[in-house]
């Protein structure tokens, strides 16, 4: 504590001759120092466009089949190249990074919600503590491939009818690894919470009387905000690896839809012939998990007041 | 040394570079890689080729075919005729004598009994078996005395060799699978596990879909054979792997079914570490077209004659529009290179019954498929690109087994119906488990809870008789037969039944021929659009030889005889 005090007692003097700021500033001015996050802040953004805006610029359509330009190497008319049926790569990259990215946000959303409020709840309230953390625990044992391989089984035909072919298996995936990815997130928020709870401006703020409610969104939550992002972004990089390896087991989305791990799971019987067609699929899952990564580090950094103006 | 020069008589052929050196279990050990793995070792509980094959080292049948497609004495001392009395003057019974001193694994004397045995099994009115085509039109199998079975017709049936002929009708043990009838079949574990047998090996250790284990049988007939002591006989994984672990590692020694990329398969094989061994017989890659309803809100109903029937798959205009939509050479082309050829029959060969009426389906026709639909009616009323059919949008689910050239295939076939609007989704599903016959699972191509469905399937042996009562009503999987039977899309016309029945009856050769093109007829419009006539492709280790590749029967049929060059 005292470590705290001696650091921030110079600061009043320096912000006297500073005008009035947004504390997202200083993250953003921290965040610019980490090299490596910068460069995965500009790659993932480069990522969205290319899979969310590309395809408006280069329009072809990426289930579509023409055989007499199959197995082609990059050219002009096809910049990456085409499978064995014709279809163009780099359409199907743009597809298959949209499903895939699409999943990684998604079930990153999903399992922050789930582990912030299971976190928060266990940290904060003495009586649901055990119950929640030992539910967390069970979670934790559960192996998640095997788990999706049967709820795929079990209510693929159910979410099929209900959401269409592919509509069906991303709520599926994105639920299933939803669920089974918040553990992490839950035990740390916890861990912050009790430590939080302690500290005096909390106890200061329960001596006037605010009700828990407000405790948790006023005060509590901002101070979480930092685990909490670190683990939203390293969630988005393990969702996207989840899918990747569902679709290379050949299971999730049909077969003529594409993923990335899908792409890289077709294109494995052509490593030889076309090795293009596996470093395509396989460099952008792994720049996107390595970049997400990346941010991830440099947000812990940023949001961290301790290691920020150091 | 009667016998043994008799049944050396079978194989003479291959053994005849090897007979001087080599003696049991002097090749050491054999890999063989199967990529999809057998869930039993008993092929009366299981359609697959997998299961049938992987059998086959282990159960054996009176006779079996060679490369040619000729029958060859196995565990008979000779192939009954007319001409040797072995075949009943009126063709109604055939009487089958067991070679001398044909013993099981066990070191029992194999008997008429268990052939008597086998027949109670597959044909037991609880059980599902799946290879009841066999024994259709017996009325009784006799032991005549310990060592002659006499197979009965219930009229005379001029190829009386279909009952304990060929891979898929082998003899079991009777003692082992006695408590196993009817309705307990597939809880006999361990029979079903680890049959015994009367091959060249015996199981060690079985893992249901994952890897057997096997090693000479001891009380083998032949002294010197087999000449290999082990073999690990490994399941799973895909075509393309197999045959990398053959060409390129040098893992595996045999690879079945590379049904994969011939470009791919081309390169590998220009290393030389193995050779790729085509035959052609009677494999047909084809679409079924569900005659049934599939809808899943009908529950246990569903895909069953309970059900209904399918809401527009039973037109025979729809079966034809789909089946003009199709390019088969550039399937062909693109799956199958040397391996395949384009057909428009379920029933491609032997020459004699293969029709040549639908000849016309090689030609890609999307114009004309469009203006047949048109012409019938079925059209696009509300503007979404997909057609209805008296209001129901036609929407498949086109399932088929994972593997890399099936994808293909479904990618490509997809494209062309929707150009004719039929819009389709793609589900491919892990082989072992499509082909796996497990009732509990949904994905089976018996259960077909999809509108269409993709494999391939083909027929031991020469006479089309069996294969094409496969199409019987009473044939069809349904809960009340554990979900087995041979006619998977549900196909019912009493007409065909009708030339079934007629068949069985009819002696002469031609009548017998012009009986199967107008079967196969009735079929290919339109419940069934053949697509390829394949030819089984494998890979084998160049230090392999002693392999006769026979398409007419199990790839593994004379094993017997595989050595290790020296």
């Amino acid at each position: 504590m005292t470590e705290t005090a001696d650091r921030t007692e110079p600061a009043p003097a320096l912000e006297a001759y500073r005008p009035p700021r947004n504390q997202w500033w200083d993250v953003w001015d921290q965040f610019k120092t980490h090299k490596g996050a910068l460069f995965g802040l500009g790659f993932f953004v480069f990522t969205l466009l290319f899979v969310f805006v590309g395809p408006l610029i280069w329009t072809l359509d990426a289930q579509y089949i023409d055989i007499r330009a199959r197995n082609a190497g990059p050219s002009l008319s096809h910049p990456m190249g085409t499978d064995q049926l014709g279809r163009d790569t780099m359409a199907r990259m743009m597809a298959g990074g949209q499903t895939s990215i699409a999943v990684g946000l998604t079930a990153m959303a999903l399992a922050l919600i789930l582990g912030t409020l299971v976190g928060v709840l266990a940290g904060y309230f003495r009586r649901l503590d055990g119950l929640l953390m030992r539910t967390t625990d069970l979670f934790l044992a559960m192996p998640l491939l095997p788990l999706l391989l049967v709820t795929i089984m079990l209510f693929r035909d159910p979410l099929r009818a209900n959401f269409g072919p592919e509509g069906g298996i991303f709520v599926l995936i994105v639920f299933m690894i939803g669920v089974t990815s918040w553990m992490q997130t839950a035990r740390v928020v916890r861990a912050e919470v009790l430590a939080l709870k302690e500290r005096e401006f909390v106890l200061a703020a329960r001596s006037i009387g605010t009700p828990s409610h407000r405790m948790i969104t006023r005060h509590l939550l901002p101070n979480v905000m930092s685990p909490i992002m670190v683990s939203a972004t390293l969630g988005i990089a393990n969702a996207i690896i989840t899918e990747s390896a569902l679709s290379f087991l050949g299971l999730g989305f049909p077969s003529d839809f594409p993923t990335w791990g899908r792409l890289l799971f077709d294109a494995t019987d052509w490593l030889t012939q076309n090795p293009e067609r596996v470093i395509w699929p396989g460099m952008a899952i792994s720049l996107t998990v390595l970049s997400v990564n990346y941010i991830g580090d440099g947000l812990r950094d940023a949001l961290d007041p301790r290691i920020r103006g150091r | 040394m009667k016998r043994y020069s008799l049944l050396l008589g079978a194989t003479a052929l291959a053994l005849v570079p090897a007979a001087a050196m080599a003696e049991r279990g002097s090749s050491g050990h054999l890999n063989i890689i199967y990529w999809q793995a057998p869930s039993t070792l008993n092929p009366y509980l299981s359609g697959g080729t997998k299961e049938v094959e992987s059998s086959s080292l282990i159960l054996e049948s009176m006779a079996r075919f060679d490369e040619t497609g000729m029958m060859v004495p196995w565990l008979a001392e000779s192939i009954p005729t007319v001409d040797n009395g072995g075949v009943s003057a009126d063709l109604t019974s055939i009487t089958w004598t067991i070679a001398d001193g044909v013993t099981w694994s066990d070191g029992s004397a194999l008997t008429s009994a268990d052939f008597v045995f086998t027949w109670t099994y597959c044909t037991h009115p609880e059980g599902g078996c799946a290879q009841a085509g066999y024994f259709d039109g017996v009325t009784s199998v006799d032991a005549v005395d310990a060592r002659t079975v006499r197979v009965n017709f219930a009229e005379s049936t001029p190829f009386p060799y279909t009952a304990f002929v060929g891979s898929e009708s082998p003899v079991i043990q009777a003692a082992q699978f006695a408590e196993c009838l009817g309705a307990r079949a597939p809880e006999c574990t361990d029979a079903n596990f680890g049959p015994i047998g009367t091959g060249p090996f015996k199981v060690d250790e079985f893992r249901p879909n994952d890897v057997i284990e096997l090693s000479a049988n001891p009380n083998f007939r032949f002294p010197d054979r087999p000449y290999f002591a082990t073999v690990t006989f490994k399941g799973g994984g895909d075509a393309t792997s197999a045959a990398r672990s053959v060409c390129e590692t040098g893992e595996f020694d045999y690879a079945w079914n590379l049904q994969m990329d011939p470009t791919i398969l081309a390169g590998m094989a220009a290393q030389g570490r193995c050779a790729i061994e085509v035959s052609f017989g009677t494999s047909v890659e084809r679409i079924h077209l569900n005659q049934t309803n599939p809808d899943p809100a009908l529950g246990d109903a569903r895909a069953t004659v309970e059900g209904g029937p399918h809401p527009f798959l039973t037109d025979p205009i729809v079966g034809q529009a789909l089946s003009m939509a199709i390019d088969r050479p550039l399937l062909t082309e693109i799956g199958y290179g040397a391996g395949g050829q384009p057909t428009c029959n379920v029933l491609p060969a032997p020459a004699l019954y293969a029709s040549t009426a639908n000849d016309a389906c090689l030609v890609q026709d999307i114009p004309g498929a469009i203006a047949l639909l048109d012409g019938a009616g079925i059209v696009d009323s509300n503007g979404d690109g997909i057609r209805e059919y008296n209001g129901v949008p036609m929407r498949v689910l086109f399932q088929t087994s994972t593997n890399a050239v099936r994808q293909d295939a479904q990618a490509l076939i997809k494209q062309w119906w929707e150009e004719i609007g039929v819009e389709t989704e793609l589900r491919n599903i892990d082989a072992s488990v499509f082909f796996g016959g497990d009732p509990a699972s949904p994905d089976t191509f018996q259960k077909f809870y999809a509108d269409v469905e993709m494999y391939t399937n083909n027929f031991a042996g020469v006479d089309p008789q069996a294969y094409m009562a496969s199409w019987l009503c009473g044939d069809m999987p349904r809960p009340q037969s554990q979900w087995q039977g041979s006619n998977t899309h549900r196909f019912c016309d009493p007409a065909y039944d009708a030339l079934v029945a007629e068949m069985v009856r009819t002696a002469d050769l031609n009548e017998r021929g012009r009986l199967a093109r107008e079967m196969n007829d009735m079929l290919v419009r339109y419940s069934i659009i053949p697509l390829i006539h394949r030819g089984g492709v494998s890979a084998r280790a160049a230090t392999l030889e002693g392999h006769r590749m026979s398409d007419w029967d199990s790839e593994l049929w004379n094993i017997m005889d595989w050595r290790r060059t020296q």
